[in-house]
């Protein structure tokens, strides 16, 4: 081994002048960021929003109808195509010219269903192509790693298709919103009328997916059918992502239980609700009542992979393209135009979502993101397909009526799965945020 | 102690450089964005060390994304509990990941080869599962652990740093925040401490004695050597990289998920070194970014993207085009990147770096007499 003998001086002249450039360099390149006051202002150039939804992974299917849900939006709001739910929304600031007369443009990702790639993604669109706003998600992981992350960059962020409390609960954001609905709400719209199916004398029995959704969808639920006069006998969690169910559900048949609660969403719900069902659980008599299962929280996409299994099964929807108002049938119109094919509400909630946030910006005649926020929080309105909605200011929630629906015993399409048989008014599913505690924090954004 | 021989040094020094310049020559690949050019950097970091124990010992461990978690999640602890400084919080990082390391170490080093691979698999998917929902009070479950504005941060408030009226607390470095640019450079530099870390490991008669062993371990046992210590050492040297880059990870972004420490992470790391060159110094390092560049720009462009590139042809050729190219970009970048892997493991065994040096040696064979006498100049002096 040589020693290092090379003269000194010129290695330090190389090395210097290397170091030199390179750390002047990004203030050449991000000398733009002196001349606006906020993150990413558009200025003068159109307006971009980033849409970074999951399209591979886990719930791809689920990410990938919502990104149609999102170019549709684009379309209607630049003032492409029949316009949608613009010309049902109630009240609207919106015109179908683009935001604040400008085009709005898009950029994608692919969130993977990961939270770090989602974060990854948030990031280059924020920092390379300029989004002003970010939306979408699957999860409820994907939906607080983006909002907390958008938060620290003073970006705003529309969530996608995110069920759990903690998003607008524990883990709440000032630059975070939420358009869908929770497992709270699933719980509270539920019970009605499951008491009025299958009666306040019942014993039910929890399997729970084990992460963060699965335990307050369990909580909230069995708070509800509690409240009711119904008995736990048992709240077992099951591992994510598991095939077989078998081990899990042979306890059931011996517990004195007779009803099963599946909290499982996506992939563990399209295995295990079939598997209960081949299992003979529908057939059985327990306690001198028919056993049934009930499953809070369905999605079209779900009820259409577990087949069969799902026919008569109770859960509750935030969306379902059947519902019969103006503005419903007309984005179910618009994207069966587009796509050939009926929304789900994953593509319904990521549409609705940005033009609420168009809406707001138009509201508020600029960009900045505090003003938006402030247009956004409170703000009342109607024809978005879900009744009269309010948007909570005091945690980011949106208040409107939640959808009972049961899957369809003799669907004429692969699209009509699930039938809507109740809706619970806004008034019944409206909490206190306090019980979830969780802080919004403070308007003035940082910079990016 | 800082000296290295002048190939090693020639190498330092390039590496430097184009570490340091990455904000421009990445310019006109679109991937000059602060947020990817740390995570080429962490990777990197990530990748370093654990070519130290898959290169240098050829013991392959399937369960380095676990390390890579524990960083993470003491970082973040060391944010809410005592400090939003980097100092601390990638301390901590560092030496709890290698207790861990030395934990998981003890066990699966009992076994080579492929039972070794499984062991650590094994341990890594429990530490995953244990983070994703068992430890749920420590690590926040599935949304990932976040910092909040009313987090004690006992030393902090001992030292009466105010938290900015504004906006959610960042990490710092001795009160100069950390965000975009200055985090980029701040892993940058510890990346090229950790690279200066490797090529002594790779030079010093610790690193002949781990190839001794992955060489044949049997003759390294007759010739007097204990193995074990040694295998233990680079598992828990790799494992405080990786906990290193964990940390590097909260502090450019605070926050810490389980999904980091699933399979597929490791799986990547895995990737990444052979697509590099296993047991090279730059292999690695080139495989992290290839992969991380593969991940976040080919996953990004879309058909919208595709129609603008392929503007050139005639239309029904530049549709044909569009089709075929966006099952291999977007969502299908996956697809890509399997093939790439394929073609290299086939061809290229070596990696990366082995293609570089095949090319290096093919023009070196065409160069003219002069240098070929120069070479044998050299080589008689």
């Amino acid at each position: 081994m040589t020693k290092f003998t090379m003269n000194r001086r010129g290695l330090l002249k190389t090395v210097g002048a290397g170091l030199t450039t390179a750390v002047a360099s990004p203030l050449v390149l991000t000398n733009r960021a002196y001349a606006q006051q906020f993150c990413n202002n558009p200025g003068d150039n159109d307006p971009i929003i980033g849409f970074n939804v999951p399209q591979t992974g886990t719930y791809a299917e689920e990410g990938l109808e919502q990104l149609k849900g999102y170019e549709l939006a684009v379309k209607h709001i630049n003032g492409e195509g029949d316009g949608g739910m613009i010309n049902t929304m109630q009240p609207t600031a919106l015109k179908g010219n683009g935001i604040l007369g400008k085009r709005l443009r898009y950029v994608t990702g692919d969130t993977q269903t990961n939270t770090d790639a989602a974060r990854d993604g948030a990031r280059r669109m924020i920092e390379r192509d300029g989004a002003v706003m970010v939306t979408g998600c699957v999860t409820t992981g994907e939906a607080v790693a983006q909002q907390a992350l958008c938060h620290e960059l003073g970006v705003i962020y529309m969530s996608g298709l995110t069920h759990g409390n903690d998003t607008t609960g524990k883990d709440k954001r000032r630059y975070g919103f939420r358009h869908f609905f929770q497992g709270y709400m699933s719980g509270v719209a539920i019970a009605p009328l499951l008491a009025e199916e299958y009666g306040r004398d019942r014993r039910a029995y929890h399997l729970t997916a084990d992460y963060n959704w699965g335990w307050t969808q369990e909580e909230s639920i069995m708070a509800a059918t509690e409240a009711l006069g119904w008995e736990t006998v048992r709240a077992v969690r099951t591992p994510l992502g598991i095939g077989d169910y078998s081990q899990y559900l042979t306890p059931v048949l011996n517990s004195g239980a007779d009803v099963l609660i599946l909290n499982h969403y996506g992939h563990d719900m399209v295995n295990s609700l079939p598997q209960a069902v081949q299992f003979g659980m529908r057939d059985r008599m327990a306690n001198g009542k028919q056993f049934e299962i009930i499953v809070p929280m369905f999605s079209e996409l779900m009820a259409v992979g577990a087949g069969d299994a799902v026919k008569g099964i109770i859960g509750t929807q935030n969306w379902n393209w059947q519902l019969d108002d103006a503005g419903s049938r007309a984005f179910t119109q618009s994207y069966g135009a587009e796509y050939g094919e009926p929304p789900s509400q994953s593509a319904h909630t990521g549409y609705v979502q940005t033009l609420l946030y168009a809406d707001a910006v138009e509201r508020a005649g600029t960009f900045y993101p505090p003003e938006v926020i402030r247009a956004l929080e409170d703000f009342e309105f109607d024809g978005l397909g879900n009744g009269p909605t309010l948007y909570r200011g005091s945690d980011h929630q949106c208040f409107k009526e939640v959808l009972v629906v049961r899957g369809n015993e003799a669907p004429t399409s692969r699209f009509d799965v699930l039938d809507v048989v109740g809706k619970t008014p806004r008034e019944d599913v409206m909490y206190d945020p306090a019980i979830f505690g969780g802080e919004l924090g403070p308007y003035e954004p940082n910079m990016c | 102690m800082f000296s290295l021989s002048r190939k090693d040094f020639t190498l330092l020094a390039v590496f430097s450089v184009i570490v340091m310049t990455m904000p421009i020559w990445l310019q006109p690949l679109g991937a000059a964005y602060p947020g990817l050019m740390q995570k080429f950097v962490i990777y990197a970091i990530f990748a370093i060390g654990f070519n130290i124990l898959f290169g240098l010992t050829g013991y392959l461990s399937f369960g380095h994304a676990a390390f890579l978690g524990v960083g993470s999640y003491t970082a973040v602890w060391s944010f809410k509990l005592l400090s939003m400084d980097m100092i601390p919080a990638l301390f901590f990082a560092v030496v709890f990941a290698g207790i861990f390391a030395l934990f998981i170490g003890f066990f699966s080093l009992r076994r080579s080869g492929i039972y070794f691979s499984i062991l650590t698999l094994a341990f890594a998917q429990m530490s995953y599962s244990l983070a994703y929902s068992v430890l749920t009070p420590i690590t926040n479950g599935e949304t990932g652990l976040l910092i909040a504005r009313d987090d004690p941060r006992a030393i902090d408030t001992m030292l009466g740093v105010g938290q900015s009226a504004s906006g959610m607390p960042m990490p710092s470095l001795i009160g100069i925040e950390l965000g975009g640019y200055g985090g980029f450079y701040i892993c940058a530099l510890v990346l090229i401490a950790c690279f200066f870390l490797s090529q002594k490991i790779f030079a010093s008669p610790f690193g002949m004695a781990l190839r001794g062993i992955k060489s044949n371990p049997t003759r390294m046992i007759y010739t007097g050597f204990n193995t074990k210590p040694y295998m233990l050492t680079a598992f828990v040297i790799s494992g405080m990289f990786a906990g290193l880059a964990g940390g590097l990870l909260a502090v450019t972004d605070p926050i810490a998920g389980a999904e980091r420490m699933q399979w597929t992470e490791s799986g990547n790391l895995v990737l990444m070194t052979i697509l590099g060159g296993v047991g090279t110094l730059l292999g690695p390092v080139i495989g992290a970014w290839v992969i991380k560049y593969c991940e976040n720009i080919f996953s990004a462009i879309n058909t919208q993207m595709l129609n603008g590139f392929f503007e050139f042809l005639p239309d029904g050729v530049q549709s044909v085009a569009v089709t075929v190219m966006s099952k291999f970009v977007g969502e299908g970048w996956h697809l890509t990147l399997g093939l790439v892997f394929v073609l290299i493991v086939v061809f290229l065994p070596g990696g990366l770096v082995e293609g570089a040096e095949k090319l290096r040696h093919r023009f070196r064979r065409r160069s003219d007499t002069y240098d070929l006498a120069a070479d044998a100049q050299e080589k008689r002096t």
